[in-house]
């Protein structure tokens, strides 16, 4: 057994797909209509074959209320490896993405915590001396 | 308003405050990481809301809400109270 995806909720997909491709860097991987909707996934151009991310609808009652609630107590539910925080964190904000925690060292690790548009938090991190 | 003497009583709440004056207006989630990775301290997300919430009524934190997120703030005024409580009256050859 092994993971091959995982997902985040999000409000519309081809927004989410426009934002995770073009902005976070991300390449489409699969795009196929899936009952009303899109089995839609990304994956990073660092590792094409590797986990696959699914920009999956919050359709469901329960998702937005959920999603609502983490994102005002600032709580990412979703973290991304990256090589240097900081220069991460100067790249986004260039492009227009809103962080709700700047680079901070915590110990061993430096995160930063942005806002994907499509209603989540998303955390990047990077181990001290320990390329992502 | 809460009692301020109460709220600095504790420690977790002590290193609240010290978190707050390192970077102003956090959420609680990085409150709660610094908490754990800085210090230590593994208290649930529950345990440093109510920390939070003693703090606020004592007037030592303040929380706004900038869209959808919610920033808890330090506010140092209540601190004032207690340096003019005790203050001592200067000695004429301090001055």
């Amino acid at each position: 057994m092994k993971i091959n995806v995982t997902s985040v909720l999000v409000d519309e997909q081809a927004k989410a797909l426009a934002f995770y491709t073009d902005v976070l860097g991300f390449v489409k991987k699969t795009d196929i209509p899936a009952g009303g909707a899109r089995w839609l996934t990304v994956v990073s151009p660092e590792a094409p074959d590797g986990v696959e991310l699914l920009l999956e609808p919050d359709a469901h009652p329960a998702a937005r209320p959920f999603k609502e609630a983490l994102v005002a107590d600032g709580m990412p539910y979703t973290s991304f490896a990256v090589d240097d925080v900081q220069a991460e964190f100067d790249r986004l904000t260039a492009l227009g993405v809103q962080f709700t925690q700047q680079p901070t060292e915590m110990g061993p690790v430096t995160t930063a915590v942005f806002d994907d548009t499509c209603g989540n938090l998303i955390q990047i991190a990077a181990m001290q001396g320990q390329p992502g | 308003m809460g009692d301020l003497y109460r709220a600095l009583a504790d420690p977790t709440r002590r290193t609240i405050l010290d978190e707050l004056t390192d970077r102003d207006g956090q959420t609680l989630f990085e409150i709660c990481s610094r908490l754990i990775m800085k210090h230590g301290i593994g208290a649930s997300r529950q345990a440093i809301s109510q920390h939070l919430d003693v703090l606020e009524g004592a007037g030592l934190v303040r929380t706004e809400r900038s869209g959808r997120y919610k920033f808890h703030y330090l506010e140092t005024a209540p601190l004032s109270e207690i340096a003019e409580r005790w203050s001592l009256p200067r000695k004429e050859k301090d001055r």
